[in-house]
């Protein structure tokens, strides 16, 4: 209910703010819809919008399998560390574009280059976030897996990954906002399809309703997915705790 | 089944770069079907001498032996439990091949029917203590490490548990070792009682308890009681 409201005053200050900005630099809402339903209904948006989640999916499970794999090896393995370290500092501090920019360089205009950079950008907050929580294993739950035999997989499964799961949850919620935010800059520079593609077109042409409309339904694929898929997982890594008051 | 320890030395190197000596050296050795009891003082190494034997510390001086196909049930200080796992979980997870009908008869003689489905944190030590407890018998030992396992529990359910603990030893023939501040305990459960010196332990005293545990009267047992204090005194 209070969502609604949230929500309904949002669109009353865009309403508001468009009858005083003007239509051409902030369309009204009806605008703005009649622009998401001329583009549904000729297929384009749903063309896009799929193939903008498509990259999503692919660098975000990419990023994550692999990012938490360096993470827990860097937890568990000083060597490790202290031979990711550097690179992972590197990956840290490299900034999005660069990134992008030299994967079209080197692996072309090609869709595995577009989904390589996305990966990259995701990569190393992924291992930061697991390798803290590799680091935060309780060792003596460790210790009761090795002195009751149990073997490894299922140490892990049902001793290791539960701690983990924490952390997953946290770097999952974060790396996602990060891909939604990446995946646009790298259609814009060198995709010929997706959201980030569109927005780039009306750009050029200065037109805002359509820049809104494929905005506006991008910012709603992604609110659904957070609270249908991601919060869920969340509220399930946790349950066991004890509910805050 | 037997288990050797001749551990002939540990040390430990602290942070500002000082070698502590941990444990002087230290032989026993227990068969199947006897209690071994090690008392000593707070922090003279027992907790060492248990992780040395049960494995997880391999740094130290000497030789463990033990079958290596021997199955191990440990309930350690804290129970240990996995808190994202409920109470027949944690059970079931150590001990796979446990038969319902087991696990029910488990369950009824250490009262925790009614926590099955409970998570840890909504138990009280007592009861995690006891879920500690399930879960190291569940498993079948051939040596069962006990490391205080009934301090901070009620008289009525420690003398309980102690006949739980008691009956598993004469079903089956497992190596017991506990771990205990309790002298009534040691005298109630133990075959052989280890007293250990302070830091850097080692054992001042063996003592072989002769009487059948079944056969202990409450007047053997202050008995034993008398005997040990005058032993320990004179060893002093």
């Amino acid at each position: 209910m209070l969502r609604l409201l949230s929500f309904t005053l949002f669109l009353a200050i865009w309403w508001i703010a468009a009858l005083f900005v003007g239509g051409a630099k902030l369309p009204s809402p009806p605008a703005v819809l009649d622009v998401i339903i001329a583009e549904a209904s000729n297929g384009a948006l749903f063309l896009h919008l799929g193939a903008t989640l498509a990259r999503v999916i692919l660098a975000f499970v990419l990023a994550m399998s692999l990012g938490s794999a360096i993470g827990y090896l860097m937890g568990r393995v000083k060597l490790a560390d202290r031979l990711g370290d550097p690179w992972l500092i590197l990956l840290l501090n490299l900034p999005a574009l660069v990134v992008i920019v030299l994967a079209y360089i080197w692996a072309g205009l090609t869709e595995a280059a577009a989904i390589a950079a996305i990966a990259i950008n995701k990569l190393p907050t992924a291992i930061v976030t697991l390798r803290e929580g590799t680091r935060a294993l309780d060792r003596s739950l460790d210790e009761m897996a090795t002195v009751f035999a149990m073997p490894r997989w299922r140490a892990f499964r049902h001793v290791v990954l539960p701690q983990l799961a924490p952390y997953i949850a946290a770097s999952a919620r974060s790396g996602l906002s990060l891909v939604w935010k990446i995946v646009l800059v790298a259609e814009l520079l060198g995709r010929p399809n997706g959201v980030g593609f569109e927005i780039g077109v009306a750009f050029q042409l200065f037109d805002t309703p359509r820049l809104l409309a494929y905005s506006l339904t991008f910012a709603a694929v992604v609110l659904v997915i957070e609270t249908a898929l991601v919060q869920p997982f969340e509220a399930r890594a946790t349950r066991w705790r004890p509910r805050a008051a | 089944m037997r288990l050797e320890v001749e551990i002939s030395g540990k040390t430990f190197r602290s942070v500002a770069g000082e070698t502590h000596e941990v444990l002087a050296p230290v032989n026993f050795s227990l068969q199947s079907g006897e209690v071994g009891v090690l008392i000593g003082p707070s922090g003279c190494g027992k907790s060492t001498m248990l992780r040395i034997i049960l494995g997880l510390d391999r740094d130290f001086h000497g030789t463990i032996a033990r079958p290596p196909e021997a199955r191990i049930g440990m309930v350690f200080q804290e129970p240990r439990l996995l808190p994202w796992r409920s109470v027949e979980q944690n059970v079931r997870l150590a001990a796979p091949g446990i038969s319902e009908t087991k696990l029910s008869e488990l369950f009824r003689i250490l009262e925790l029917d009614a926590h099955r489905g409970h998570f840890p944190g909504e138990l009280s030590l007592g009861l995690a203590r006891r879920v500690a407890l399930a879960r190291a018998f569940a498993v079948e030992p051939d040596l069962l490490v006990l490391d205080e396992p009934l301090a901070s529990l009620d008289d009525a359910l420690a003398g309980r548990l102690r006949g739980e603990i008691a009956t598993l030893v004469a079903s089956r023939p497992v190596m017991t070792l506990l771990v205990t501040h309790s002298l009534d305990d040691a005298i109630r459960l133990g075959d052989r009682l280890f007293f250990l010196s302070p830091r850097p332990a080692r054992i001042v005293q063996e003592v072989p308890i002769a009487i059948p545990r079944a056969e202990r009267s409450e007047a053997a047992l202050s008995r034993i009681r008398t005997e040990l204090g005058a032993l320990l005194l004179e060893s002093k």
